[in-house]
């Protein structure tokens, strides 16, 4: 009789995991157990050489969870109102019930967030996890980081403090370089004509909301990760069920370690040093009368300041004549230096991924790091005298970077690759022997 | 590979913080001193804060307000609850309005922040040449290393050099960003009386008022670092065991 089949015959659907008892119940109505297990669990399989620098993915991961959950409690305290906003701020400080562990843990939470990007990034260029055919991954990662820049930006703005207003005047005041109707979309963005109330409160709305895009784009990423699975130190398509290990328990427990590390080290700054990351200037509440003599963003938008202000007026050299302003190639530069990791895919001609068997693409790697550490430095100094000078090599550099690999990516004489995952990590097992 | 992590982490970290470095500068780098209050381990030297905060009240807070402090809050640095009262009894703190409409004056409570000495910011204004003598609330953090800067600003007035030229109510001190400060020196040997006995030497008072005005703009951070250790030591835990049961299940296929 048909109503007395037990649900896995009915179903036709036999799940391992599926069982009895209340799981069995919830898994027949919403398979969300074997979905797990396919997604993070033993049904997972994972390429078996994955190395530490692939520990940087869940550690942001965390990261998100951590901003998302202290910003919460964060927005039950803070006052998104000009005259308040400051006074809000020191209130959670001094009157909130561990109101200064929230706010210093989602301070250093944003640097830390960055850094584990920005590492996890790296990890993505230097062993080609761009290339095909993970194109579509590697976009919504460059989208994530978008969407993280204007959320931390916006964040950075609210205990409005001097160099929250101030820098929010420089970069809001950027739009205006745009030719023709810069100035009306800067009066739009600011919802006035100056950085003032409205700005801020729109700041406060869209840095509440954005984290929840950035999930949307983060589930979208973890997605797009999970149709061909991660990419490895070799770089090579995993082949056989022998290149593969199920992802948990092995990476399961090395996330965990890695996640370890990453909170000994986010407590060190939390507790011992959490000012250390800012500037003095923002525990001065902002005044629009009084400009600092050096308005520096955060530490991670610095690369990024040093390419904006290190772009020279574009025209006919010995002349007057000037086709592009300095401002304007600046914003151009600035944004240009981002969006050209959309492109990345198809300027790396290379059919080997991993720059561990391409020499010249590795040394270009390091040189580019070295390039972004370098203008970083220089975002960090007054564009003047020699800062300038070496900011304007750097960027120059930062852009032959692209150029140099599209050129050796296609000639480039690669090393050869091992016929296998397995085959390359028994090889090595036996070296260490 | 870890350690090219922490590098990697480190020296990004260093980068940043490079920035707040004295760049431009007519700028004296202000002396390093060692305080108690420094350090994973650091404290609050309680004395030395009751001290300062004599300081502050018979010297700095003629100009200075310290308006995210209530009277309440003294009781962190070892004031009892009545030495608290009758101190905020003898500030008058305006109130109201009351039934009749009026603002009125009355003694001070333990719940009431400490009053500003200016009616409004352009009365401060108006006293000082148009400078404003900022609040003292947040200045160790709003000043790049500010408990070494505090102190060396108090102490480190000296002769003019010739190549400065003061405008009518300026002062010279190497230590303030330009060198020129509408802020005359404000302390001198023996101007306070301290109850314990302290010799009240410049340094001394300055070292101490530093020592209150750091709790005032962190007045949790005992209680951070104190956490912080706790922290600490169960994240070594428990990194220590997952290393371990990381390489006790990696043993399976290595």
């Amino acid at each position: 009789m048909d109503m007395h089949m037990n649900p896995e015959q009915k179903s036709g659907r036999k799940s391992q995991n599926s069982g009895g008892g209340i799981k069995g119940w919830i898994e027949y109505r919403l398979p969300i157990f074997s979905f797990l297990d396919h997604s993070l669990g033993s049904q997972y399989p994972a390429p078996r050489n994955l190395n530490y620098w692939w520990n940087f993915g869940s550690i942001a991961g965390i990261c998100l969870v951590m901003q998302i959950l202290t910003g919460l409690f964060l927005a039950m305290h803070y006052v998104p109102h000009g005259t308040m906003a400051f006074d809000s701020v020191e209130s959670i400080m001094r009157n909130v019930n561990y109101g200064w562990l929230l706010r210093y843990a989602h301070a250093v939470g944003a640097s830390m967030f960055f850094v584990v990007v920005y590492i996890h990034i790296f990890r993505g260029i230097y062993y080609g996890s761009y290339k095909a055919p993970r194109e579509l991954l590697w976009w919504f990662g460059i989208v994530i980081l978008l969407l993280m820049m204007a959320t931390a930006f916006m964040g950075y703005v609210l205990p409005w403090g001097q160099m929250s207003f101030w820098g929010a005047t420089v970069i809001t005041n950027l739009f205006s370089a745009i030719p023709g109707v810069g100035e009306s979309i800067v009066h739009w963005l600011w919802g006035g004509f100056a950085v003032d109330n409205p700005t801020l409160n729109r700041f406060y709305a869209l840095h509440f909301v954005l984290p929840f895009v950035i999930v949307a784009v983060v589930v979208l990423h973890i997605w797009a990760l999970h149709v061909h699975g991660s990419n490895n130190p070799l770089g090579i398509d995993v082949k056989t069920p022998q290149d593969t290990i199920p992802f948990h328990p092995y990476y399961t427990i090395k996330d965990c370690l890695g996640f370890g590390v990453f909170f000994l080290i986010f407590s060190w700054f939390v507790f011992f040093a959490p000012n250390s990351l800012g500037d003095p200037d923002n525990y001065i509440p902002a005044n629009p009368m009084i400009t600092p003599p050096h308005i520096v963003p955060e530490w991670y938008f610095l690369p990024f300041y040093a390419i904006l202000r290190s772009m020279p007026d574009i025209g006919i050299p010995f002349t007057d004549i000037v086709f592009v302003s300095s401002k304007l190639a600046g914003v151009v530069g600035m944004f240009g230096s981002i969006l050209i990791f959309f492109f990345l895919p198809w300027i790396d001609r290379g059919t080997v991924r991993s720059a561990a068997f391409r020499p010249v693409t590795k040394l270009l790697f390091w040189l580019f790091l070295i390039d972004c550490l370098v203008l970083g430095f220089v975002g960090s100094q007054p564009p003047e005298g020699i800062y300038l000078l070496i900011g304007r090599i750097a960027l120059a550099y930062y852009f032959a970077h692209f150029v140099m690999l599209w050129y050796i990516s296609r000639r480039e004489k690669t090393l050869p690759l091992p016929e296998s995952i397995s085959k390359a990590v028994l090889a090595s097992a036996d070296h260490h022997r | 590979m870890k350690k090219t992590v922490l590098l990697i982490v480190s020296s990004l970290m260093t980068l940043g913080v490079a920035g707040l470095a004295y760049g431009e500068s007519d700028q004296k780098r202000p002396h390093k001193i060692d305080w108690p209050f420094e350090g994973v381990f650091g404290t609050v030297d309680k004395q030395s804060a009751q001290r300062g905060f004599q300081v502050y009240k018979e010297v700095c807070s003629a100009c200075h307000s310290l308006n995210r402090i209530a009277f309440r809050n003294l009781q962190d640095l070892g004031f009892s609850e009545a030495e608290v009262k009758s101190l905020a009894a003898s500030y008058q703190v305006a109130d109201g309005p009351n039934d009749a409409g009026d603002m009125f004056q009355r003694p001070g409570k333990p719940s009431d922040y400490f009053p500003s000495p200016y009616a409004n910011e352009n009365a401060g204004r108006a006293a000082h040449n148009g400078a404003l003598p900022p609040d003292l609330s947040l200045i160790i953090k709003a000043r790049k290393d500010g408990p070494n800067y505090v102190h060396s600003l108090l102490t480190g007035y000296g002769p003019v050099p010739p190549d400065v030229q003061l405008a009518d109510g300026q002062n010279y001190n190497p230590y303030f960003p330009g060198g020129k400060l509408m802020m005359p020196p404000p302390l001198s040997d023996g101007q306070v009386t301290y109850a314990d006995g302290t010799p009240a030497t410049v340094d001394q008072m300055a070292r101490d008022v530093v020592t209150f005005l750091q709790w005032a703009a962190e007045p949790e951070m005992e209680a951070r670092k104190q956490m912080g250790i706790k922290v600490m030591i169960y994240l070594a835990i428990f990194t220590a065991f997952m290393y371990v049961a990381k390489r006790n299940i990696w043993r399976r296929i290595h």
